[in-house]
């Protein structure tokens, strides 16, 4: 049974090795996307351009100014001075954001009757961005009301605190970076396509040049050959997700907060589940071509969408939250966020790692069901 | 002292029945012709008789083993060579020899013995290094015979072994074929060149399932085909076919190359009767001949006393 399987993984690591092109791929691959997404991927908003359109001119207008475009958030382009050229900054794109303060700014503020108003116009093509430049623009409004209001105190000769500050503390990922949530899912993804997409092909590939036959009339037993054949693919797997690490800790910073251990671990039930996978569509598809389209399009779609990569599925509707289970991607990339960011041990994964393994034992099962038909009808 | 006894043996796809009834036996280190058109059958007995494919019905021993109930065993005691001759082409010879020698389980002392009797057959001495796709077709093919019986099975399968390889080669392959046979090797082929089938102690001839005829090579001759065969050149051939064809003391015609075969029946008496009749279309005929039926005589026959 060992020599066996041996036989076959030692083939199969020689053909992989003669395979330049392959072998490039599936080291090359994994780099690419890391860096790609890594640098692409980033939901942090700064660097907002902004112009300002100022009736008023008072020092009043030109603090609250400076103290908004000090901020990393902010980019100060140009000034603006008349209605028209607002509407061109907008249009033009010259400006994400223009801040209009009329004249009567620092006179309002100064008779404290009225409420002073400054006009934000948010360019909201991106949803998702003004949403995140109204926030910061509240914010920084909020900040400098409450210095306004201490500063007024302090002139009556009363030291008056600010009633209630909140302080958030974020905890796992102190300063929100979204590379540190993004690289444990982009792991995810980068095996799940690369472990499936290989071990597929390798299949089919004996299928396709009929060296299958000769395997099949051998006794070589069925999970002597899946062994074999995977063995090669699987370690290659666990090296790319070790390149992935170190890659990430170069270009990210990105550094694994609990057991190194129970990574690799969990990687391999991961690694396992996408081996099924790959098998199980080794056996439903015919040609190198078929396997590759099917196997890039059930993985790397689902892991970019389902899994929770990118999307949360929380803010998912209840239907797609259910089929957000397709994919043994969901559950990694619970599992690698709970281990790289929060440092949880086992106690907290492994439910998770149940559900993994039971898309091995789905995939395989399905396989070798078709398997059989497929012999009996052949 | 056969090796492999096939009784009954049936495989239907659903209403389609592929192999249909068939029966024969193998004795012990023969060559045994396994022939038919394409589509006939041949593939599916084959893969019931490696232990591939589950026979709908009836049973065969292949070596002592029943296909039905122990096709691992099976598998354990025999050889398996297909048209597509399943070499890796990105390995070197002596890694494809390595693999499949460690595929069938041998020790590394055997197969280290095993290895240079391959490369010995294969003419490959000394050439273990280079990569099997960069060989000619003949070499390759040998190559392949030696890797399928590189745990010395007691049978070998022969799936159709010499398509698409030169006359030469397919000669060596031969003198390869017969030399395993007299070590004791039992050997299954089948084949689309009839006079290969001449190479054969035994032929079985299979169509639409069927098994329609078996024997020697010399019985198939003799006593599948009784009428007398005429070998008639001439000129515009196809025109003669078509009016032989017509004639009363015809009972079939084939043509092979630039002369037609006829097989001709009890109206038939002197040569003077094929003369006339082309004469009336102004074919001269240049000779008749009687000959000796070749196989493909008498399968042509069969076939078309099938239909």
């Amino acid at each position: 049974m060992l020599a066996r399987t041996r036989a076959i993984a030692k083939k199969e690591f020689k053909q992989l090795w003669r395979d330049k092109r392959m072998l490039f791929v599936l080291i090359f691959f994994p780099t690419f996307l890391l860096a790609m997404f890594g640098y692409a991927v980033n939901f942090d908003v700064r660097n907002i351009q902004l112009a300002i359109y100022d009736s008023d001119k008072s020092d009043v207008s030109r603090d609250f100014i400076s103290n908004l475009s000090n901020s990393t958030y902010f980019e100060f382009v140009e000034y603006l001075n008349n209605d028209d050229d607002v509407r061109r900054a907008l249009n033009d794109k010259d400006a994400q954001v223009v801040m209009v303060i009329p004249e009567d700014f620092s006179e309002k503020l100064f008779r404290g009757e009225e409420t002073a108003k400054i006009q934000f116009l948010v360019d909201g093509v991106d949803g998702n961005t003004a949403n995140i430049i109204s926030n910061y623009v509240n914010a920084a409004t909020l900040a400098y009301n409450s210095k306004l209001q201490k500063d007024f105190f302090a002139q009556m000769g009363i030291t008056r605190e600010p009633p209630v500050l909140l302080e958030p503390l974020f905890w796992f990922n102190p300063n929100l970076e979204t590379t540190k949530f993004l690289i444990p899912g982009l792991i995810v993804m980068i095996l799940i396509v690369t472990a499936v997409v290989a071990v597929s092909i390798s299949l089919v590939r004996e299928k396709e040049r009929g060296t299958i036959e000769q395997i099949n009339v051998s006794s070589l037993s069925t999970a002597e050959l899946l062994i074999g054949k995977s063995l090669p693919y699987i370690l290659l797997a666990l090296v790319d997700a070790l390149f992935i690490l170190v890659l990430g800790y170069i270009l990210f910073d990105v550094t694994i907060e609990g057991s190194i251990l129970l990574f690799f671990a969990a990687t391999l039930v991961f690694i396992l589940a996408a081996t099924s996978q790959g098998i199980f569509l080794s056996v439903v598809a015919d040609s190198q071509q078929v396997a590759f389209t099917v196997a890039i399009l059930t993985t790397l779609l689902p892991s970019l969408m389902l899994s929770g990569f990118i999307f949360p599925i929380e803010s998912m509707p209840g239907i797609i939250q259910v089929v957000t289970n397709i994919t043994p991607a969901k559950f990694f990339v619970n599992i690698l966020r709970a281990i790289m960011l929060r440092g949880v041990g086992i106690e907290a994964i492994w439910t998770q790692l149940v559900y993994m393994s039971i898309f091995i034992l789905l995939f395989l099962g399905f396989a070798s069901v078709i398997h059989k038909k497929k012999l009996s009808a052949a | 002292m056969f090796s492999i006894e096939v009784n009954d043996l049936t495989k239907k796809f659903g209403n389609f029945t592929a192999v249909d009834n068939i029966s024969f036996k193998v004795k012990k280190g023969e060559i045994f012709g396994f022939l038919g058109a394409n589509g006939a059958g041949k593939s599916t007995t084959i893969r019931m008789l490696c232990g591939l494919l589950d026979p709908t019905s009836g049973d065969a021993l292949v070596g002592g083993y029943s296909v039905k109930k122990q096709p691992e065993l099976v598998k354990h005691n025999i050889g398996y060579m297909s048209q597509r001759f399943s070499l890796y082409d990105d390995l070197s010879v002596g890694e494809n020899i390595d693999f499949f020698g460690g595929v069938y389980g041998l020790e590394s002392s055997k197969l280290a013995e095993r290895k240079k009797w391959v490369l010995d057959i294969a003419n490959l001495k000394g050439k273990e290094n280079i990569l099997t796709g960069s060989l000619p077709g003949g070499i390759k093919q040998r190559l392949a015979l030696g890797t399928a019986v590189v745990h010395q099975p007691e049978i070998v399968f022969l799936d159709e072994p010499t398509s698409g390889v030169d006359p030469i080669s397919r000669r060596n392959f031969w003198d390869l074929i017969n030399w395993l046979s007299e070590q004791g090797t039992t050997v299954l082929v089948t084949t689309h060149y009839l006079e290969e089938a001449e190479f054969c102690n035994n032929i079985i001839l299979i169509n639409a399932g069927k098994l329609i005829a078996e024997g020697t090579p010399k019985d198939l001759k003799t006593n599948y085909l009784t009428n007398a065969i005429l070998e008639v050149e001439c000129d515009n051939v196809v025109d003669a076919l078509e009016i032989l064809e017509q004639q009363s003391f015809v009972d079939e015609t084939s043509i092979f190359g630039n002369k037609i075969h006829l097989i001709v029946n009890d109206n038939y008496n002197t040569t003077d009767q094929i003369n006339k009749s082309l004469a009336e279309k102004n074919i001269s005929v240049k000779t008749i001949d009687k000959i000796i039926p070749t196989l493909e005589d008498v399968f042509i026959h069969l076939l078309e006393k099938d239909k």
